[in-house]
């Protein structure tokens, strides 16, 4: 399973990095016109295993270090480079992803692709294997890296903070009617839950039910407010409004049951679900309402895992 | 199933720029209807719907849903995708039927989401 994940992983790279990102810049080239034993200097200082040939700014070539030994076992170290080199040339643009450049290591079985920009055609880099490999792992590092520090930063704060209780508490706005902007406090939540290193199970509950409470708070009222408490036992989140209330709790709490008007039920939602949703994904759920003054719904999303985790 | 192999089956445009291909989606749910994705759908799935409004990112983004398919020719505004582009989720769209997607995908292979427990 590990292993599926961490191919999954690099493959991701391969997409989300560019040629242009792990290609070499610094490139040496030579002339055409040049004769074979003039590649001895270069390949052997550079310790390079290939060179792209350029005339005039136009990439005519590629000689590698096979061509040159098979060239001095056969004593033609006089021969001019364009009668040895390879010429017909699989080149690669610098702003494709790097997972082309794998398929075409693949499917070629080159040691290297010389890299011309889109625009002008003109040699930018050369690439290899071994680019492909520094890269990914480069990317991998800094990943890594980024993650280590955002488990520092969000998921030891309960160990580092030194009080006899420490509680988190954050709080949210939510418009009333306004179904465009709904939403933004249960996936604000769900981020910020899961920057402090909550699991994603844990963190799914978490913001499946406060979108639900949200969801009834912009299609029935005129605002209200949403605060979330997380201590290293629990998760509170206390979602209240100033009205209308619900008349009836009991049935409100029935699958199904609805009042909702016909433009919540356009939007996707109204069908009766919210509160069972809400009880559903709660290990705790009070429930409060006052007609004309206002809805309290408390929940509680207990976390017994929380400190096993480091 | 691989995303690309969805995309193959559905006939669908992907619109929310560069994916990976071969990412794994093992389970689809449909429904018009949020509470219904909320309460069963499950993390990693795919969402086929012919609702078109930002809540259905919304419900794909906190219910952990990857891969959202519109269907029917539904074209999402600019703002469903970016919302999508930011929560990473990725955008199909197919001028199938509901039916149909629903029905090409289950007999290739996609699982439904009602295969798994459905406790919390």
């Amino acid at each position: 399973m590990d292993e599926i994940r961490k191919t999954t992983k690099i493959q991701e790279l391969t997409y989300e990095l560019k040629i242009k990102d792990v290609m070499s810049e610094n490139i040496e080239t030579v002339s055409s016109k040049m004769p074979i034993s003039s590649l001895r200097d270069i390949l052997y200082k550079k310790r390079i295993s290939g060179i792209p040939i350029v005339n005039d700014n136009k990439l005519v070539g590629i000689i590698s270090i096979e061509d040159f030994i098979k060239c001095l076992e056969q004593g033609e170290m006089d021969a001019l480079i364009e009668d040895k080199m390879t010429k017909n040339i699989k080149t690669l643009y610098a702003d494709e992803p790097l997972v082309h450049a794998v398929m075409k290591f693949e499917k070629y079985g080159f040691g290297r692709f010389p890299i011309i920009s889109r625009k002008d055609k003109k040699l930018v880099g050369i690439i290899t294997k071994s680019d492909i490999i520094k890269g990914v792992l480069k990317k991998l590092e800094t990943a890594y890296h980024d993650e280590e520090e955002r488990r520092y930063r969000a998921s030891h704060i309960f160990n580092d903070i030194v009080a006899d209780e420490v509680f988190l508490k954050f709080q949210y706005y939510v418009e009333g009617k306004n179904f465009d902007r709904a939403g933004e406090a249960a996936t604000g939540l769900k981020k910020t839950l899961y920057r402090l290193g909550l699991s994603p199970e844990i963190v799914r509950r978490a913001a499946i039910s406060t979108y639900e409470a949200e969801i009834n708070i912009v299609a029935f009222t005129e605002g209200g407010e949403i605060i979330a408490y997380i201590d290293p036992h629990q998760i509170k989140i206390i979602i209240t409004d100033k009205g209308p209330g619900i008349p009836d709790v009991k049935k409100a709490m029935e699958p199904g049951f609805s009042t909702a008007p016909g433009w919540v039920r356009e939007l996707g939602f109204g069908a009766g679900m919210g509160l069972s949703n809400i009880k559903k994904f709660t290990d705790k759920m009070t429930l409060r309402s006052t007609v004309e003054k206002g809805t309290h719904l408390e929940i509680i999303i207990k976390l017994s895992d929380y400190r096993n985790e480091d | 199933m691989k995303l690309i192999e969805i995309q193959e089956l559905l006939e669908a445009e992907v619109l929310t720029g560069k994916y990976d291909p071969e990412k794994e989606i093992q389970i689809g749910c449909s429904s018009d209807l949020m509470s219904e994705i909320l309460a069963f759908g499950k993390p990693g799935s795919i969402l086929l719907t012919s609702l078109k409004n930002i809540q259905v990112i919304n419900t794909a983004n906190v219910a952990d849903i990857k891969a959202v398919c519109f269907v029917m020719g539904k074209i999402p505004d600019e703002n469903i995708i970016n919302l999508a582009k930011k929560n990473d989720i990725v955008v199909l769209i197919t001028k199938l039927t509901t039916f149909e997607s629903c029905g090409r995908l289950y007999k290739n292979g996609l699982k439904s989401c009602s295969y798994f427990n459905l406790d919390k």
